[in-house]
């Protein structure tokens, strides 16, 4: 019900809502939660596990009750809570865990079992026969309880991540928070100010205090004018700080347009904020009371009633009730009767206390009964004048306050339980440089959170190094907070603490009867506090119940451990950019758009887009494309894009030593213009890596690495320059992004080059392994006649830029010859026919003894990884060697991955010889090959062994072989004619 | 997290590349015996307390850092470039 001409939005303009499908009238500054209470609505869910008849409990993020789903179809958003859910014309809010209806749920069912349901009932009950706890219990259980449901959609909100940096960080902006910001801004600190709230102010905006002569809201929104004025200051509202780490590192949730029904803007946004100092002025979070049926619509915490009443304008109830031990129950009658208001009693457990206002008042009173099946209809209470029923529909309840301690805990801190306001508060130096001021470390009154904001920030701001301006605090109250104990009332009927989980007194008890008496294990028995809320209201209380019933205090029972997110955080919002290409961007050649051009399928190579083959019209399969590559490249001309291969620029006059010691073979014995194959180890002894390095000049060398290992080079060689080898005087950078280069190979690979090279080059003057500038076009590019192919071929580079259209110019020339371009199938061909390795082979696990390159490791030098690869271990015959194998029937399948056994063996691990890692059909040889890794495996070429690929289903007797299947003296790489 | 570059300054730890103990850097001369290479290689102590490891600034100035930090409290008290602290 709506009380005309009061609270702080009381001249918005009208905004219309729906829930259920019924249409309703809110007002434009409402969240859902008072829109639904100013029209009557009490009735919003249904509980977790019972699924008892819910309303709204408080006015905060710590809603326990009033979860709604948003939105439909791929913009479903479940769980929302109502009490923070701001209003906007044509909001249409569903209930959840209810059916067929809210007021009629079948499931309700579960109630009246409530015997049979208590906590660790599934542990006890579920347990036989083993097997049908995953097929029959659990999916039952599951579609029986549970809160909103997903969509089962893809996502299509867009949702963003953002970092900030500041001096002082200020949570919260009630009047500890305000005040704190406003001194740490005027010494000169750059300070963001972060709220959950649409609106700065705190409980400013809930209560009816004056601060400064002035209504509470209208100092509070003064305060923020002149902040906002400040260019040293970022306020952040609808934002909640949701975790504290490291380094003063905090995680923050902006809801960016949750509140609008605008769907081009992020719906959130996930902040890293790194702060200096922090100062947390969190407040404090009401607790209910657990009595017999304190769950129903109706019964909600006296905070949150004010909250309604004082900044929306709405009464929960036409005839209201008050049940507390401790002066909130005074102050919320007095804010209610002055707004015209019923209240029909203020329950209070205390004896020495009097009414503040024209309203009856029950002392040493308790409720031990309420009555309503949908929603409150009286309350029985007891008292020192006896028992009597009352009807009201709405009872506010207070429990007392629990200062929000959560952030200071979420480094390993535990709060220290504080006895004078029966709480726990936050324990000092939890979080490194934060300092906790206001409700949030116990002071209760408004007068001394202004007063502890301003001492906290001006303490904050002297480490800074900054002067604070004296400021005055400001004028407000400062009555002491009185309250006693209680925190369980007996009676018949269930006293609910966890409303989310619905968990109730008795299931504690149980807990502790059962043995489950430390704190963390009652949490896991009945699952108190492990909903989407936490506990936020009702850890305090269970831990209470708990220490009761253990016979021992509550500091001695301590708390259970927060940890972030303070609040629900969406999985969207903390992944926000890691999707599609910015968890896997896509790195593209300059010959990118000319492959694409020609119709090329793409295959990823780390983040690379490589071709896999180049179809042709007619070609029907990959592998007819790729036998016609290979055949091109040995019978005529390739081109293939090879860009990806890390390139690394090496120079200084001790260029030649570095490369020595990071390749376990010699390079400064390499001639100036020469290439050489070189070979890293890993200190353990292992292969690290392979490739050509280039000699460009004395001190001058190019090393090409791996696609795959390129960034894991660059990271070593910076190591080896920089903590084993300072030493040496050379340089290093990255240049893979700076040169196109391209494999040009064949028989016909000169004469093209020939075509577009600016002087022709000949046999003579490029030896293989030749290497050095040319020119084309005028442009100045490199040569390097190496091949991966085993044919007559160079590498041909260009600066980037100049890569397109050199690959065009190549690829047109090709053709012009007969040839053309070919991709990774044929490339992949090609290699295994010639026995060159890739990282198939050289996995991590292999020793250069393994793949036949013992006698490369020098011995006349230390390199990395030299005295680990001379260990015995790595140097015996049983290892597994590399070595070729043939189908010994030409017409059967090798197969990648398959495992070697000895003819007639059992193919089992036991017997295990060895693996396949590459495989290939040869068009050249006309049948499949493979190499692989066999147990001293360079002694038994000419053996056969059978291959067996349990996966594929695959078994083929195969002959053994040197792992170089075509043309093994190379001649046709080293060709040296003009011809 | 964050960690101090000596060059960059403080920085996010997504901009650097975790190594291990700065033991690494300790590299025993290529005769020094099977005992020494494998203390080098793969005995680590698992320490609760002050450790000293190697973080590569990978996405910064690509410098190796040796970092003093602090696994209990996760205070780092510290980080100096490796250049020249090798033996």
């Amino acid at each position: 019900m709506r009380i005309a001409g009061k609270g702080l939005n009381a001249g918005g303009a009208p905004v219309s809502f729906s829930f259920d499908g019924t249409i309703y009238e809110g007002r434009e500054g409402d969240t859902l939660a008072a829109a639904l209470l100013a029209n009557d609505v009490r009735l919003v869910g249904r509980s977790f596990k019972y699924h008892r008849p819910r309303g709204i409990l408080t006015a905060g993020s710590e809603e326990p009750n009033a979860l709604v789903t948003l939105g439909t179809h791929a913009a479903q958003d479940p769980n929302i809570r109502a009490t923070t859910q701001e209003l906007y014309d044509g909001l249409a809010a569903r209930s959840q865990n209810a059916w067929p209806s809210l007021k009629r749920d079948a499931m309700a069912v579960n109630d009246l079992m409530s015997p049979f349901l208590s906590a660790g009932f599934y542990y006890k009950t579920f347990m036989w026969p083993k097997s049908f706890w995953e097929k029959v219990y659990e999916p039952i259980i599951r579609r029986a309880a549970g809160l909103g449901a997903i969509s089962g959609v893809t996502n299509e909100d867009t949702y963003e991540k953002a970092f900030a940096h500041c001096d002082v960080l200020v949570i919260g902006a009630g009047p500890a928070g305000l005040m704190a910001a406003l001194v740490a801004a005027q010494a000169g600190a750059d300070v963001i100010l972060a709220d959950e709230d649409s609106r700065m102010g705190g409980r400013l905006l809930a209560e009816t205090y004056s601060v400064d002569g002035r209504e509470g809201a209208d100092w509070a929104a003064d305060i923020v004018a002149r902040l906002m004025a400040m260019d040293n200051v970022r306020l952040m509202t609808r934002t909640t700080i949701t975790g504290a780490y490291d380094q003063g590192t905090f995680g923050a949730l902006e809801r960016v347009t949750h509140h609008t029904a605008a769907t081009q803007a992020p719906r959130e946004c996930f902040w890293r904020i790194v702060a200096k100092r922090s100062i947390l002025c969190a407040g404090a979070l009401e607790r209910p009371i657990a009595f017999p049926n304190n769950d129903r619509p109706g019964i909600m915490t006296a905070g949150a009633v004010r909250a309604y009443l004082n900044r929306w304008g709405v009464a929960p109830g036409k005839s209201v009730t008050i049940f507390a031990n401790n002066d909130d129950a005074h102050r919320t009658a007095v804010d209610l009767v002055e707004a015209g208001v019923k209240v029909a009693g203020v329950i209070d457990s205390r004896a020495d206390v009097q009414a503040l206002g024209d309203y009856p008042i029950f002392t040493n009173g308790k409720v031990v009964g309420t009555k309503g099946r949908l929603g409150l209809e009286s309350i029985t209470v007891q008292h020192s004048g006896g028992t009597r029923d009352i009807r009201t529909d709405c009872l506010a309840m207070s429990g007392g306050w629990n200062p929000t301690v959560h952030l200071t805990c979420h480094m390993n801190g535990r709060p220290t339980w504080n006895d004078d306001i029966l709480s726990f508060v936050p324990t000092d130096g939890a979080i490194p440089d934060m300092t906790v001021a206001g409700a949030a470390r116990g002071v209760f009154s408004t007068h001394g959170c202004l007063e502890d904001g301003i001492a906290a920030a001006r303490a904050v701001v002297d480490t800074l190094g900054l002067d604070a301006v004296a400021v005055d605090t400001p004028s407000a109250d400062d009555s002491a907070y009185r309250i006693e104990p209680l925190w369980q009332v007996e009676g018949k009927g269930r006293k609910w603490l966890d409303f989310q989980n619905d968990v109730h007194v008795k299931d504690i008890k149980l807990a502790a009867q059962e043995n489950f008496r430390s704190v963390e294990h009652m949490k896991r028995y009945t699952t108190q506090g492990m909903a989407t809320d936490q506990g936020k209201n009702s850890n305090v209380a269970a831990l209470a119940v708990l220490a009761d019933a253990t016979g021992r205090g509550i500091p001695e029972t301590g708390t259970t451990t927060f940890r972030p997110p303070y609040a629900p955080v969406s999985i969207a919002a903390m992944g926000a950019g890691a999707q599609g290409h910015g968890f896997a961007p896509e790195r593209h050649m300059t010959s990118h758009q000319a492959t694409l051009d020609r119709g090329a399928p793409m295959i990823e190579a780390g983040l690379w887009y490589r071709p896999s083959y180049f179809p042709k019209q007619g070609e029907t399969t990959w592998l007819e494309s790729c036998n016609r590559e290979v055949g091109m490249v040995r019978n005529t001309v390739g081109i293939c894009d090879v860009s990806t291969l890390g390139k690394i620029d090496i120079q200084g006059p001790d260029a030649a030593a570095f490369l020595d010691f990071v390749y376990c073979n010699t390079f400064s014995t390499l001639k100036e213009y020469r290439v050489r194959y070189g070979l890293m180890l890993r200190e353990d002894g292992h292969v690290m890596d392979d490739g050509t390095t280039a000699r460009l000049g004395a001190n001058h060398y190019v090393m090409t690495t791996t696609t795959a290992a390129a960034g894991q080079v660059m990271k070593h060689l910076d190591w080896v320059s920089q903590a084993l080898r300072p030493d040496l005087d050379v340089r290093f950078a990255s240049v893979t992004e700076q040169w196109a280069q391209f494999a040009v190979a064949g028989p016909k690979s000169r004469d093209l080059l020939n075509t577009v090279l600016d002087a022709d080059i000949d046999g003579e003057s490029w030896p293989f392994m030749a290497c050095g500038d040319v020119s084309i076009g005028g442009i100045v590019g490199r040569l390097f006649r190496i091949s991966f192919s085993g044919e007559h071929a160079y590498e041909v580079s260009v600066p980037a830029r100049f890569g397109a259209s050199l690959f065009r110019q190549l690829c047109a020339q090709a053709e012009a010859m007969g040839g053309g371009v070919y991709g990774m199938e044929a490339l992949n061909v090609l290699r295994i026919e010639k026995g060159f390795i890739t990282h198939s082979e050289i996995h991590g696990r292999v020793s250069a003894f393994d793949i036949g390159f013992g006698r490369m490791v020098s011995q006349k030098k230390d390199c990395i990884g030299n005295a680990a690869s001379q260990r015995p271990g790595l140097l015996e015959a049983e290892r597994e060697q590399l070595v070729g194998f043939k189908p010994v029937d030409k017409a059967e399948k090798l197969t990648a991955g398959a495992h070697l056994f000895v003819e007639g063996a059992d193919a089992v691990r036991l017997n295990d010889q060895g693996y396949v890692t590459s495989v290939c059909h040869s068009p050249t040889l006309g049948h499949d090959l493979a190499l692989g890794f066999l147990r001293d495996g360079a002694n038994r070429h000419g053996e056969t062994v059978m291959m067996v690929d349990h996966l594929r289903g695959v078994k083929t007797l195969c002959e053994v072989c040197h792992p170089v299947f075509f043309d093994p003296d190379n001649t046709r790489a080293k060709e040296t004619s003009n011809g | 997290m964050r960690l101090p570059c000596p060059l960059c300054g403080d920085r996010d730890r997504r901009e650097f590349y975790y190594q291990g103990h700065a033991v690494a850097l300790d590299r025993p001369a290529r005769d020094a015996g099977d005992g020494a290479w494998d203390d080098y290689l793969h005995n680590r102590d698992n320490i609760a307390g002050e450790v000293r490891d190697l973080w590569h600034h990978e996405a910064g100035c690509g410098a190796w850092i040796e970092v003093t930090r602090n696994t209990v409290t996760h205070v780092v008290s510290g980080a100096r470039l490796v250049r020249g602290t090798a033996k």
